[in-house]
């Protein structure tokens, strides 16, 4: 197994140099400044900033230097936020962002088995229909909707929740379940699908031929099969929400690394958006591999090593 | 079940409650995250509002923008304004040592260093030999203007007569910096653990991206005037997010232009908690000079004559902005703006078809550029029709990202581009100056030798009338004569806030509201 992953870690060094250095040069061959405004910098100053900031002299030598640094476990520096390392800046809002996932991740997988399992016992039911019709909805709309009309609804009209902000139990639930809603609509899709094909084995027949109670059926013999596809799907569904918060963050105003892996390309901040990629990367590197590691794990018909 | 339910509700409801840090008397909504509160580097109005609360200059403005002693406990000058003497009051940093006339010269030594690199060194440009020293032309700091008689004498000669150079003192370029913690901390001597401030707040934590935690400074000189002990400053980039914060009791204030929602602004602008005014800022068009078809003065009149401003207001602002004709915003005492071109269609026509287009036919291909937000896209939409109904001419609409639009700018990449201009100090030069030959913000490729000559004799013009004449006749070539601009109209300041419960925050002309004016009526 080590091996394995080992060998899944060395395929990905060529990726990431790619990625990392394709980031820094479109970002460097971008048109504008990393200091443009409305009042003008004057060419001296532009020309010392760049200076310390090393994008100065050629791209050859900027992609050099900033290479150099990555080598030392330098991000570099944020070019907006001054005296900010982009390290720092990950440090501080990574682990919000983190928490936002998890949250909307946990939330997910749990409307998924639970909804998913209830569609599929009640299978072609009104209930189903409805699991059905809800997962759908939940599917089809997107974040920038549901999260005004639950703040509408939760915080402006019944006052319960905080309409934004982060730190407090209280403040992560809208977000949490604004990210995490359309996810779990999906996974209660994939679990029906994958719940109704087992409640159709033979071994299901026979455990219930045997007088194993309906529950017990469902959550002790079919749920751990069912499940696998909800698995193999969980690296990427955690990628997803990690990738996919910065809608989310903004309108709940959470100070996670989301609106800097866009801000940060408005701005031209080459050092910001390197280390976003560089993190982005490095989570969907891992998270992929942990799923394929338990999928394998877990069923034993796959075999990875 | 429902017990637990109940529970649940009763729960949320007492969380809600502390959804506000209960130490905290006053939370505000700043606008974008800060990018440095160090004066020799900060830019933007949300990081001037934070330095200005932490450090005070010489002078400073109250909540109407007047203008009100600070470190300086009185100044004078000499008959021609060309040399200021400021007495300094007896003052101490937060870490008790006294603020000096050395840390003002310092400070501003520090901001004049070439490698420094501060963005706004130009504002310091008003004292003898700075732009030398900055440009790298004159090495001795000894030389500039700036020296410190006694430890509380400061004494600025000035390149010309400047009579508004105690409102330029104000500006946030001009406070001043503990220098022993620059020395000792370099860049990051501006983190909470490091600071030493003067001004009538302390930070206490910078919490990335989120907030801001403002201290009463209890060695601030007059900090019996200052009310409130603790404040919270937003750092908040979304409009709906700022409103629903103000309406559900998170923030107490929205200061920041542009976090109203313009969809909204129907229905906001009724409430009392409402609060617009007129500040030193203007929107405007540049129009390309460098190259054909704008080159050519009476097409740029005829495309100003056919803005129809009133209608911009009426139509896509809404939030009582004054429509444009020149460039100087109204309310500088003692300057009676330019005319400029209005609103006139058939005088429009007239001066394309003397351009060479009679009704426009075969006028070339021209594009109006923008940056991307929802403003700007509105009025670029509503001028492409007025220019297409009025003129007959087909304008294709550019949008650029931010830094993609500057860099267009820069190169005169454009043949009309939006723009705007946000003044630094209460005088009309502030903005006059942008249009000076060779300026960094001139941007349109204008050159006038007679614009350039009016606005060099005014700076060496001692009498303020006389001044403010010539200032008046520079700008009348600007925008009715020469045209490379067409103004359209002067933002609006919009700020948030129960007048009622509220004291000692105004609408001014600066667009400054000093934290430590602001008090809650119904508290101690």
């Amino acid at each position: 197994m080590l091996s394995f992953i080992l060998k899944r870690l060395l395929l990905t060094l060529p990726v990431f140099f790619i990625v990392v250095s394709g980031t820094f040069l479109l970002m460097r061959l971008a048109p504008g400044s990393p200091f443009g405004a409305e009042r003008k910098l004057s060419p001296e100053n532009e020309a010392r900033l760049q200076q310390r900031f090393h994008i100065d002299g050629t791209l050859g030598q900027q992609f050099a230097a900033y290479w150099k640094s990555l080598g030392r476990g330098d991000l570099g520096d944020s070019l907006k936020y001054r005296n900010r390392t982009v390290s720092e800046i990950i440090g501080q809002t990574l682990p919000n962002s983190a928490l936002l996932g998890l949250g909307a991740l946990l939330l997910a997988l749990g409307i998924g088995v639970v909804a998913g399992s209830y569609s599929a016992v009640h299978h072609n039911t009104a209930r189903d229909r409805v699991t059905l019709l809800l997962a759908l909805a939940g599917i089809c709309l997107p974040s920038f909707v549901l999260a005004p009309l639950l703040i509408l609804l939760l915080a402006l009209l019944i006052p319960l929740l905080p309409a934004a902000g982060w730190g407090t139990p209280g403040h992560y639930i809208l977000p949490m379940l604004c990210l995490g809603l359309p996810y779990g609509a999906y996974c209660t899709r994939l679990v029906r699908t994958s719940m109704l094909d087992v409640l159709n084995q033979d071994y299901i027949r026979t455990a219930r031929a045997k007088g194993v109670s309906e529950p017990s059926v469902v959550f002790r013999h079919a749920l751990r099969v069912a499940c696998l596809p909800l698995i193999s799907y969980a690296g990427p569904l955690a990628a997803n929400i990690l990738t996919g918060s910065m809608i989310v963050e903004a309108i709940f105003k959470i100070p996670g690394l989301g609106a800097f892996f866009v801000n940060a390309v408005i701005n031209r901040d080459v050092f910001l958006v390197g280390g976003c990629v560089i993190v982005y990367f490095t989570l969907l590197v891992f998270l992929n591999l942990l799923g394929d590691i338990l999928m394998a794990l877990l069923d034993r018909r796959i075999r990875l090593w | 079940m429902t017990r637990g339910l109940s529970l649940l509700l009763a729960a949320l409801l007492l969380g809600s409650c502390s959804y506000r840090p209960a130490d905290v008397d006053f939370i505000f909504i700043n606008g974008p995250e800060p990018q440095s509160i160090d004066p020799a580097i900060l830019t933007g109005q949300p990081d001037g509002r934070i330095a200005s609360s932490v450090f005070e200059g010489l002078t400073t403005h109250n909540s109407r923008g007047q203008l009100i002693p600070g470190m300086a406990e009185s100044w004078k000058h000499d008959s021609n304004h060309l040399v200021y003497t400021f007495h300094l009051r007896d003052a101490s940093w937060s870490n008790g040592e006294k603020v000096t006339a050395t840390d003002f010269v310092g400070s501003w030594q520090r901001i004049l260093e070439p490698a420094t690199a501060s963005p706004y060194a130009e504002l310091l440009f008003f004292i003898k030999n700075a732009e030398e020293y900055q440009k790298g032309r004159l090495k001795d700091f000894s030389k500039v203007g700036v020296q410190a008689l006694d430890a509380r004498t400061l004494r600025v000669e000035l390149k010309n007569p400047t009579p508004f150079f105690p409102d330029v003192a104000a500006t946030t370029t001009y406070l001043p910096a503990h220098l022993p913690s620059v020395a000792r901390y370099g860049e990051s001597w501006t983190r909470p653990e490091y600071i030493v401030g003067n001004g009538p707040y302390l930070l206490k934590a910078w919490k990335f991206n989120d907030r801001i935690e403002l201290e009463r400074n209890e060695r601030y000189w007059r900090k019996e005037q200052v009310r409130l002990r603790r404040i919270d400053a937003l750092s908040v980039t979304q409009s709906n997010t700022a409103l629903n914060l103000y309406l559900t009791g998170q923030a107490d204030l929205i200061i920041d232009k542009s976090l109203v929602p313009p969809v909204l602004i129907d229905k906001l602008r009724t409430r009392t908690d409402f609060h617009a005014f007129t500040f030193l800022a203007n929107y405007f068009y540049r129009f390309n000079v460098a190259r054909p078809p704008f080159n050519n003065l009476k097409i740029r009149q005829a495309f100003s004559a056919a803005i129809d401003r009133q209608r911009i207001v009426n139509k896509i602002t809404k939030a009582g902005e004054l429509p444009a004709t020149c460039f100087v915003p109204p309310g500088l005492p003692g300057y009676l703006a330019s005319g400029g071109i209005d609103y006139n269609p058939s005088q429009a026509r007239q001066w394309l078809a003397e351009g060479g287009y009679p009704s426009g036919q075969n006028f070339p291909h021209v594009e109006l550029l923008y940056n991307k937000t929802d403003l700007n896209e509105q009025v670029a939409v509503e001028i492409q029709t007025l220019w297409r109904e009025v003129l007959g001419v087909p304008v294709e609409l550019k949008r650029q990202e931010w830094a993609t639009y500057f860099k267009s700018l820069d190169d005169l990449d454009y043949d009309i581009a939006r723009s705007s201009w946000v003044g630094d100090y209460p005088d009309p030069l502030t903005f006059l100056d942008c249009f000076v030959t060779g300026r960094g913000n001139n941007r349109t490729g204008w050159s006038n030798a007679a614009y350039d000559r009016i606005l060099e004799q005014s700076s060496r013009e001692t009498d303020p009338a006389r001044r403010m004449a010539a200032l008046h006749q520079a700008e009348d070539i600007l925008v009715a004569q020469e045209c490379p601009i067409a103004p359209i109209y002067f933002f609006a300041g919009i700020l948030f806030y129960d007048g009622k419960r509220l004291g000692g925050i105004d609408g001014n002309l600066l667009d400054e509201h000093p934290l430590r004016e602001i008090y809650w009526k119904d508290r101690n």
